[in-house]
């Protein structure tokens, strides 16, 4: 520098340009942005409440969707429903073949893998006369409680919960044996406190010995309130199922494998008349959740975005005021040599500031939001990390696009106007 | 061109030389502010320019200070034609050869002295690892080594010029550039702040100080008045 003073040299001399150095830029706007600390805070609000909310949101309907998501999976997702559509449109053929399920259609579908129970049933169709009782006594009024015929996988499909006794077997059911399960309610109404007396219910007058009593069900809880006879003796008794209320099954596999069982199930039943069984797979869990996601996300994030608009605003607000209040300011900085560009990186630089540490302030909010609610409702809060590591990049956006103006503004402010203030 | 004899360290190099320089305001109708007028200030020179409230004085600092570029002739400063510059080198001058001194001080509030007297070191590339230093010695000078910490709004009115004259000195300038230094001062305030001048004077600095009191611009070596945008040199007393 000291050569260049002494070299007098006319035309355009060589003078080191002005510069500002990323550390200096940092620590300037980081001084802005501090010396006024609660006017900075109130100016972040807007932008707090704008990541805040689009971070809480997008937290809540990621913990939500999980929530739909487990219930699907425990249930639903694992069940696959067949029915028996023999004669749907034949009346005649339906009268030839009363029951598509062939007696062995638990060990068939209990073949398949991926298959960890399968049932036949059907409501036994006892017509208005016959009634269950808990003694042989005719004339006295019955109690009108269905019968449903069970297969002996059914019962392990609906996954019961034998409070006492036991659940009959496929010996029981090869022999067409009068045994039955019924459910706890059912038992009591029907007197049935014990099964060491060997206590029996007489359905249209056949006597069966109830052999276990049954607390709950995983599935088809309706089973509860009926009495449970195995398929043999059904058949052997009151015949094949009513055309109205066909024999239907239940088949209960491993996760992920419904799919691909309901595709093979009907073949493996019927390889005769595959046409006869319907398979009914469950919903793809999927789908369903990505439909309940997107509904509550466009509403809620719309929300988000206006939050964040107004807390630009705020932002573009109040860099604008600094500026015009600031002038003298940005005159002593142009006469120390600062260009119009590094006046216009400074406010930037501040407003930018401003607007990540809400995104930081926002997004931290938001994630106790998350939690908060989960915890008091029960659940697994669930975050994706792309949320919780882009919306405090969105805060800085934000400051970003609200200092646009202002700092351009800044930038023109001239040097001398400024200084005369 | 034919160099002009003044008072002063005759035959050391100009540091401020005005080539019948002028600025006219573009109308309508255009004002002409500043008339075209020679001037020259050597190097260690104390030059004052005195003049009533709306004669030019404003323009002349704007000019001399490199804020505003003039519409006519040639600025040259420490040698290097201004006119010829780009507003980026005319920027990046200013801010190395110019040592600017207002008479409202423009100090940032809510910082230090120290920070601003750093302020000025922060554009023109003086590596950050020495800036405290250099900024300490700065306030020393002007006598506030005790007050480094200190912010302006805590501080006197001559405290704070005494700041602003740090900064102005902080970049090692060629020119000092002071406007109205003591128009927002009381009298015995303004005394030390003038003290501080000559004593800045002494060291070989080249001080020009523009203001509207004849009393402080008899402090000058040399005083040049201006009226009606005429800038006209005064005989020495």
């Amino acid at each position: 520098m000291r050569s260049l003073r002494r070299r007098r040299a006319g035309g355009a001399p060589d003078i080191p340009p002005s510069r500002l150095s990323a550390r200096d830029l940092v620590s300037e706007a980081l001084a802005g942005m501090l010396q006024r600390p609660a006017r900075s805070a109130l100016t972040g609000l807007g932008t707090v409440l704008g990541v805040g909310t689009f971070v809480a949101i997008l937290g809540l309907t990621a913990t939500a969707s999980s929530q739909i998501d487990s219930r699907f999976n425990a249930l639903t997702a694992t069940e696959v429903g067949v029915r028996d559509t023999a004669g749907g449109a034949d009346p005649q053929l339906a009268r030839q073949v009363p029951n598509a399920f062939p007696r062995d259609a638990d060990d068939r579908a209990g073949a398949l893998n991926g298959v960890t129970a399968a049932g036949v049933f059907w409501p036994v169709p006892l017509g208005e006369a016959a009634a269950v009782r808990s003694a042989p006594v005719a004339g006295a009024d019955g109690e009108r409680i269905p019968v449903v015929a069970a297969s002996p996988g059914m019962l392990r499909a609906a996954g019961l919960t034998l409070g006492s006794g036991r659940a009959y077997d496929s010996f029981h059911d090869g022999r067409a044996e009068q045994v039955a399960v019924v459910g706890r309610a059912v038992a009591a109404r029907l007197g049935i406190t014990t099964l060491e007396s060997r206590p029996a219910v007489f359905v249209g007058g056949h006597p069966f010995t109830v052999v276990g009593i049954a607390d709950g069900a995983e599935r088809k809880p309706d089973l509860l309130l009926s009495v449970m006879v195995p398929r043999g003796a059904a058949e052997r008794l009151w015949g094949p199922p009513d055309n109205a209320q066909r024999a239907r099954m239940l088949v209960v596999t491993q996760l992920g494998a419904a799919r691909q069982v309901a595709a093979e199930l009907p073949l493996a039943l019927r390889p005769d008349h595959p046409e006869w069984m319907a398979a009914e797979p469950p919903p793809d869990p999927r789908g369903l959740r990505s439909g309940v996601t997107s509904d509550l996300d466009q509403l809620f994030l719309l929300l988000a975005a206006i939050c964040l608009v107004i807390g630009a605003v705020g932002i573009a607000n109040t860099t604008l005021v600094a500026v015009l209040e600031r002038t003298g300011e940005i005159g002593l900085r142009r006469a120390l040599g600062a260009r119009g560009r590094h006046i216009t990186a400074q406010f930037l630089a501040e407003s930018a500031a401003q607007g990540a540490v809400g995104g930081l302030v926002g997004t931290t909010l938001g994630t106790l939001t998350v939690v908060g609610v989960s915890a008091l409702r029960d659940w697994t809060p669930v975050m994706s990390p792309l949320t919780v590591a882009a919306a405090p990049l969105i805060g800085l956006v934000t400051g970003v696009l609200a200092g646009l103006y202002p700092a351009w503004r800044a930038s023109r402010t001239q040097p001398a106007e400024a200084l005369r203030r | 061109m034919t160099g002009t004899r003044t008072a002063g360290p005759a035959g050391a190099p100009p540091v401020v030389r005005f080539e019948d320089v002028g600025l006219t305001y573009p109308g309508p109708p255009p004002v002409e502010a500043l008339r075209p007028c020679r001037l020259t200030v050597r190097r260690g020179e104390y030059v004052t320019v005195v003049g009533p409230s709306g004669s030019g004085k404003s323009t002349f600092l704007n000019v001399a200070g490199l804020i505003d570029a003039p519409t006519a002739g040639r600025y040259l400063l420490d040698g290097i034609d201004t006119g010829a510059l780009r507003d980026r080198d005319r920027t990046a001058l200013r801010g190395q050869r110019i040592g600017f001194v207002f008479q409202s001080f423009h100090l940032l509030p809510h910082r230090s002295a120290l920070e601003n007297v750093l302020l000025a070191m922060v554009y023109n590339g003086v590596p950050r690892g020495q800036r405290a230093a250099r900024a300490r010695t700065a306030l020393e000078r002007v006598g506030l080594g005790h007050r480094t910490g200190h912010l302006p709004t805590r501080m006197s009115g001559g405290e704070r010029q005494r700041v602003a004259v740090a900064r102005a000195l902080v970049a090692e300038p060629s020119l000092l550039l002071c406007d109205e230094p003591t128009g927002n001062l009381d009298t015995a305030t303004a005394a030390s702040v003038l003290e501080l001048l000559d004593e800045l004077h002494a060291d070989g600095l080249t001080l020009l100080v523009i203001t509207h009191d004849p009393q402080v611009a008899a402090r000058g070596a040399r005083t040049v008045a201006i009226r009606d945008g005429v800038l006209t040199e005064e005989a020495a007393p």
